[in-house]
């Protein structure tokens, strides 16, 4: 493993396997006891710096900390000396200063973790960074394929939404590659970026021809404020091309799964009927996120597993 | 006050000896001599016109935190330069007669370099009513280049009425091209790389369009028109069109567009940060091609100078712009001289000659020869040395080139006779 994780690409295909691999052996070590709690990071610090909203990651990575039994602080934008101007690079510092071993960021520029890396000795974990990527969540995607479906070679996963402003999508795209599935981005033109056809992975406009196909459809949050920059007519319109309903989900294969990072726009690119199907993992990988956290601050700070 | 310098080699030619008396060129020739004249050796250096910039931010006034009309000359000087102009988007603006007077004066004190202002085309910069173009022409600045630079004049008619009000200044509209509407937010070249890091992307085409309405705009109301830091391979087409077509318009590119590419993006580090940004292999290599063939008339270094705390931020809050003036001549070398596509005369037209011309310049761009103001540069073309951030003049520390060995060395500039830079240092 490298000292810091800012991208899905940091991770090669045995070090991914090791954090799938880890997580399982926490689910197990922990199913079934009362005091969900190992002792593994015990006087370690680990600083969340979040200076975007997203209570569901924070609290995940906060469970994932303290049940490794590490010190946790939670620094937030809001409230703190960052309201008032104070640098990325001074925050870091004065963190380093008060003895952080890993600094979890999740932050509305692309590249913040990149060069928080530079200022602190520590490990840095990118918690999601501005349109560029969350690989955490990829991870707990895979984590959650692959307890599904007992595999990840040669899955073939639909990622249908907003691409061009998805850090779940481009994580994911890179992860799942090195994984060995095979990911098609299903988007309207507008949506996927000037230079999508260098990443590793098929595109279609056309979510019809690819659900039949598909083991997995991973929907990506499409944000009210596209709504209103001309990448698409209407919601109604997005979601008739690009949602997924229940006549959609009826072509998918008998075993495919429906997957979404969260928070949901029901009835926008989700149904409800589909988000509360048996298919439905959405609730699943939020569970599965605290595992998979726990094995990425295990693995990067407290050495191999045992 | 004479100089004689002994044993240079004029435009990298057969070596002579260049005789300097009161500021002008009196003789070139083989073993001359002058009685009390300061003798500067130079055997194996190569003499060329002191350079001209066409495009410098000295920030002053406004941000003299980042750089001075001073600090800035004493940069140009130990680049090769003898006159940069200084780009109009200081604080205060630099659109009224007062503004350009002041930087002008500026320069003069400082007496490294002839501190030309460039004045704003609209007032404040905001793109909606022209400044007073003719009271800065008429200034004791003597304004003769025109721009909005950091901002496109992006209305077309504005941009239309602006060209042909300085025909009768003698003047021309420096145009960084920009279309708004399509790069509202961007970050970097748009393309395979931004689509990976996640950088909103700078399209090629927010360039392209603004050229071609341009150029169809010169040559229909039949005015002088100059683009700014050209910096694709469709801009250097439509430049080669409108030129093959008769249109009067002149192009210049940064050096950092002749080395770097996007690539440098990686790793998120905002020193890299340039509007316009960084493009690809392909667009290096036509802007090259473009220089060479004379489609791109000049070589303009964009050096803008950030305070740290302006670049040591995420990307995204970094300022865009680099420094350029101490390291230009070096770059030209390495991309074009070093590859066999330039000779020093084509340095010299593309670094002095050209760009004297586009600005209208009196005395700057001359050719080295017996009646010329003394303004030349000496280099030592087979130095190289690696760029120190913290060894430049400038001050500010956002070169690009930081760690990267680069062949040439400014040895010597002369500013109407006088040294300016002697021994690589400068002189005050």
């Amino acid at each position: 493993m490298k000292r810091h994780l800012l991208e899905a690409a940091d991770l090669d295909r045995a070090d991914a396997t090791l954090v799938l691999d880890t997580a399982a052996q926490i689910d197990q070590a922990l199913a079934g006891r009362e005091v969900k709690k190992l002792p593994t990071l015990r006087g370690r610090t680990v600083v969340n710096l979040f200076y975007e909203d997203s209570t569901r990651t924070r609290i995940s990575f906060e469970l994932a900390a303290k049940r490794l039994s590490a010190d946790v602080i939670n620094f937030s934008a809001k409230g703190s000396s960052v309201s008032k101007g104070e640098s990325l690079k001074d925050t870091a510092l004065t963190l380093e200063a008060m003895g952080s071993d890993a600094i979890v960021v999740r932050h509305s520029a692309s590249g913040a973790p990149h060069r928080l890396a530079n200022w602190v000795r520590g490990s840095v974990v990118n918690a999601g960074d501005g349109t560029h990527e969350h690989p955490t969540q990829a991870l707990l995607d895979a984590y959650t394929i692959r307890r599904r479906l007992g595999r990840l070679e040669g899955v073939r996963v639909a990622v249908v939404g907003d691409v061009l402003h998805s850090r779940v999508a481009r994580s994911n795209v890179r992860l799942l590659h090195t994984l060995g599935a095979e990911v098609t981005l299903v988007a309207p033109p507008t949506l996927l970026p000037v230079g999508v056809g260098s990443w590793p992975a098929e595109v279609s406009y056309d979510l019809d021809a690819v659900l039949p196909k598909a083991d997995v459809v991973m929907m990506l949050r499409v944000q009210a404020e596209r709504m209103n920059a001309s990448f698409f007519p209407s919601a109604r319109e997005y979601s008739r091309r690009y949602g997924l309903d229940g006549r959609r989900m009826g072509v998918l294969g008998d075993d495919a799964i429906v997957m979404h990072p969260g928070p949901m726009n029901r009835g926008m690119e989700i149904a409800a009927e589909v988000a509360d199907s048996p298919r439905s993992t959405i609730v699943e990988q939020v569970g599965n996120g605290v595992s998979v956290r726990m094995a990425v601050l295990y693995l990067l700070l407290g050495g191999a597993p045992s | 006050m004479n100089l004689l310098i002994k044993g240079a080699r004029p435009y990298g030619e057969d070596a002579a000896d260049i005789l300097v008396r009161d500021g002008r060129i009196a003789a070139v020739g083989e073993d001359l001599t002058a009685t009390g004249a300061e003798v500067v050796q130079a055997a194996g250096l190569v003499a060329l016109p002191g350079l001209v910039d066409l495009h410098t931010h000295l920030r002053e006034p406004g941000r003299e935190d980042a750089e001075t009309v001073e600090t800035g000359s004493r940069a140009a000087a130990l680049g090769g330069y003898t006159a940069v102009h200084a780009m109009a988007n200081t604080d205060p603006v630099a659109d009224t007669a007062g503004v350009v007077e002041q930087v002008w004066r500026l320069g003069q004190e400082a007496g490294l370099v002839d501190v030309v202002p460039v004045g704003a085309v609209t007032v404040g910069l905001a793109g909606e009513r022209l400044a007073e173009l003719g009271a800065m022409a008429d200034s004791a600045a003597r304004v003769r280049v025109f721009s909005d630079d950091g901002h496109c004049v992006a209305d077309p008619a504005l941009m239309r009425r602006a060209l042909e009000y300085v025909k009768a200044l003698g003047g021309v509209v420096a145009q960084h091209a920009e279309e708004p509407r399509l790069t509202a937010g961007a970050q970097m070249h748009e393309g395979d790389r931004s689509a990976r890091l996640g950088l909103t992307g700078w399209p090629a085409a927010a360039e392209e369009a603004i050229i071609a309405r341009d150029v169809l705009l010169a040559g229909h109301v039949g005015a002088r028109l100059h683009v700014c830091h050209v910096s694709t391979a469709g801009s250097v087409e439509l430049l080669r069109w409108a030129k093959s077509r008769g249109v009067q318009v002149t192009a210049e590119v940064t050096p950092h567009h002749l080395l770097l590419t996007d690539a440098c993006a990686e790793g998120y580090d905002p020193v890299f940060k340039v509007n316009p940004p960084l493009r690809t292999d392909a667009d290096v290599e036509a802007l090259r091609a473009g220089l060479a063939d004379g489609t791109i008339d000049a070589v303009a270094t964009d050096h803008a100078p950030h305070a740290v705390e302006d670049k040591e931020t995420e990307w995204a809050s970094a300022r865009p712009g680099m420094l350029g003036l101490e390291q230009a001549l070096s770059v030209v070398v390495a991309t074009m001289v070093e590859t066999g596509r330039l000779d020093w005369r084509g340095v010299a037209d593309r670094m002095s000659v050209r760009p004297a011309a586009i600005g209208r310049l009196d005395g700057h761009g001359r050719p080295l020869a017996p009646g010329e103001p003394a303004n030349l540069l000496l280099l030592d073309p087979a130095a190289r040395s690696v760029v120190d951030p913290a060894a430049l003049a400038s001050r500010s520390r956002n070169s690009p080139y930081a760690g990267r060995e680069l062949p040439g060395r400014v040895v010597a500039t002369f500013l109407r006779g006088a040294a300016t830079v002697l021994d690589g240092k400068a002189t005050k």
